[in-house]
């Protein structure tokens, strides 16, 4: 076997005879990457998985009210009764986005927010209304079945384990002290997950006839929102383009919105919250660089005497640099290489406790994260090396001799 | 100068700007020493003698005047190549040895020879030098601070020819040596300076100089 370099022998040997000084100091490395690595690859879990999630209603348009305020994205159906008379959409257009749609499966949602009380909690939901037949061909139970009656709703599973309800159950809508008083219904059926997606958030909502509805919160044939199941997911820019000239031809009426733009909207929260954690992340580098910083000055100052000899016996100033840049590297190179093992193992657990799902784990984006966090952290122990490297390099070989 | 002059000084001064007033540490020193001689710097502590010492060892350069080394003018040498000129041509024995912590007594040796060569040593002259100084193979493993004194003393002279210089340089070579020791070691010095080794050694001990063809006595800077 080929002897190292003799310059990196004497870097290896000091930071063995210093272990517990070396690895205290590679620790700080190993946990600035690790924070690093496990944030980013939460970041990429998240967003592979909303994406994926998203991809599923990637042949949905929907079409809601321009209220004129901007390009903001809210959630469907949360929010959204002012008394703004155009903050719906009338029965008027929606015939009109189903001409413009063409083939596609066009149907109309009511939404509201209310408050709900059951035997055991109480608290706040989204409560929509769709016409019976879009009901059937929209959503899916896993059991119990659709209302018949107005007294009778399917909920998202989601509220299943949140008010501890179950087929049979009743639950009262609104408050006593309300305008529209509390009205009682029961539970026939309960959906299926749906996760995110952008045209019914059925998972944490209750799905009332439309009938209950108009009747409860009145407005009838003043929609919240149009979905527009296109067929051919290629179609899906002319389908939106033909219903935007259609409606929108003298004045902003509606917004058409598909996944793409919730994807958008999603991804760059998603990245501010990131680069937010990642700066957080990056002080935990920065007190790392600090402790390297300290022990590279330490191991400097021990050795001047050593370096003094080094010097007068012929080393070059660019071998001593080269000698304490080495020792730098071997502790980010070490702590950045235990970071990625443990960043591996952590990020592991955390993506599974944060997003709920270690599918994408594995994905490029995700791992990407462990090479990337390890080079900046092994790069960062590095730069701190560099200049009590330059010091000791600049040391005169003289006075470097004279000390004790 | 002759061929076979090693090192010329002509009239160098070393001053060292201090705020209490300039300290000529040498004071306008000329001397040649010719190849193969075996010459004792003397003189009191604060003469001088360690500024000249590090003249000569190319570690300093001089405020004006010029050293030669080989014919070099180490005033007009980069620091770069000074150090080389220190790591190729000048072999150095230290009072307290100075040898490298980290390393083997073996590695201590080979040390400059890597320097040079940016290659390990596969001839063998390592270990032939150090069972020339009396350390074998087995005591060559051990690290410097596993040794006597006299035994680092003479890895340290082993490690000083590693790379065949033109002078070996003693800087008080016995003084952290018992009596019996610093003979085996000045016995030593002598040898290699009758196979035509230039031997320069600092020193304020008379019976040690006794070894040396000429003495120089340094006082206040000068040459006495």
């Amino acid at each position: 076997m080929k002897k190292p370099d003799i310059i990196f022998q004497l870097s290896m040997r000091s930071v063995r005879l210093n272990l517990l000084r070396s690895v205290l100091a590679a620790l700080g490395i190993v946990i600035g990457v690790v924070a690093i690595a496990s944030i980013g690859m939460i970041s990429a879990n998240m967003t592979l998985s909303v994406t994926e999630e998203l991809s599923a209603t990637a042949n949905v348009l929907v079409v809601k009210p321009d209220s004129g305020g901007g390009g903001s994205f809210g959630m469907p159906g949360v929010g959204g009764s002012s008394d703004d008379e155009d903050d719906y959409i009338s029965d008027d257009q929606f015939d009109d986005i189903r001409k413009a749609a063409g083939s596609s499966y066009v149907y109309y949602l009511y939404s509201e927010s209310d408050s709900v009380e059951t035997a055991d909690s109480s608290g706040r939901t989204t409560i929509y209304a769709m016409d019976d037949e879009a009901m059937k061909e929209i959503l899916t139970l896993t059991e119990g079945s659709f209302p018949s009656t107005t007294s009778q709703v399917v909920i998202g599973p989601d509220l299943v384990e949140r008010y501890g309800v179950e087929i049979g159950s009743k639950i009262a809508i609104g408050d006593e002290d309300d305008e529209n008083g509390q009205t009682t219904v029961r539970v026939t059926g309960i959906l299926e997950e749906r996760g995110m997606s952008m045209d019914i958030s059925s998972d944490n909502a209750i799905i009332v006839t439309e009938k209950f509805f108009t009747g409860r919160y009145g407005g009838e044939d003043e929609y919240a929102q149009v979905n527009v199941v296109v067929d051919d997911i290629d179609e899906i820019d002319t389908v939106a383009e033909s219903i935007d000239e259609t409606l929108n031809r003298k004045d902003d009426e509606v917004r058409v919105e598909d996944s793409s733009r919730m994807l958008d909207t999603i991804s760059s929260t998603l990245e501010t919250i990131t680069t937010f954690a990642l700066a957080i992340a990056g002080i935990s580098l920065l007190v790392a660089a600090v402790s390297i910083f300290n022990v590279m000055m330490m191991s400097v100052t021990e050795r001047i005497r050593e370096i003094g000899i080094l010097r007068s016996i012929g080393t070059q100033k660019g071998e001593i640099l080269r000698m304490f840049v080495y020792e730098a590297a071997i502790i980010g190179i070490v702590g950045a290489g235990i970071g990625a093992v443990l960043s591996l193992v952590i990020g592991y657990v955390i993506v599974f406790g944060m997003v709920g799902t270690t599918e994408y784990f594995f994905a490029l984006d995700s791992l990407a994260n462990v090479p990337e966090g390890m080079i900046v952290g092994a790069l960062i122990c590095i730069i701190s090396g560099v200049y009590p490297a330059w010091r000791a390099s600049k040391l005169d070989p003289i006075e470097a001799l004279r000390a004790e | 100068m002759s061929s076979t002059t090693v090192i010329a000084l002509e009239d160098v001064r070393k001053i060292y700007p201090l705020l209490s007033g300039d300290v000529h540490a040498l004071d306008g020193v000329s001397l040649t020493i010719e190849k193969g001689e075996f010459v004792a710097i003397m003189g009191p502590s604060g003469s001088g003698k360690s500024t000249l010492m590090n003249q000569i060892g190319c570690l300093d350069v001089p405020t004006s005047g010029t050293v030669r080394i080989e014919g070099q003018d180490i005033g007009t040498l980069s620091d770069h190549d000074l150090t080389a000129l220190r790591r190729d041509s000048i072999g150095y024995i230290f009072q307290k040895f100075n040898l490298i912590p980290l390393l083997t007594a073996y590695e201590n040796v080979e040390y400059p020879l890597v320097l040079r060569y940016r290659k390990y040593d596969d001839s063998g002259r390592v270990q032939a030098l150090l069972d020339a100084v009396g350390i074998d193979a087995a005591l060559a493993a051990h690290r410097p601070a596993e040794l006597s004194g006299g035994q680092q003393q003479r890895v340290a002279v082993a490690r000083a020819l590693v790379n065949e210089p033109a002078i070996l340089l003693c800087d008080e070579p016995t003084g952290n040596l018992d009596s019996k020791t610093s003979t085996q070691i000045m016995e030593m010095l002598a040898t290699l300076n009758r196979q035509g080794r230039t031997v320069i050694m600092v020193t304020h001990d008379a019976a040690t100089a006794e070894y040396a063809d000429r003495t120089i006595l340094i006082q206040d800077g000068r040459i006495a």
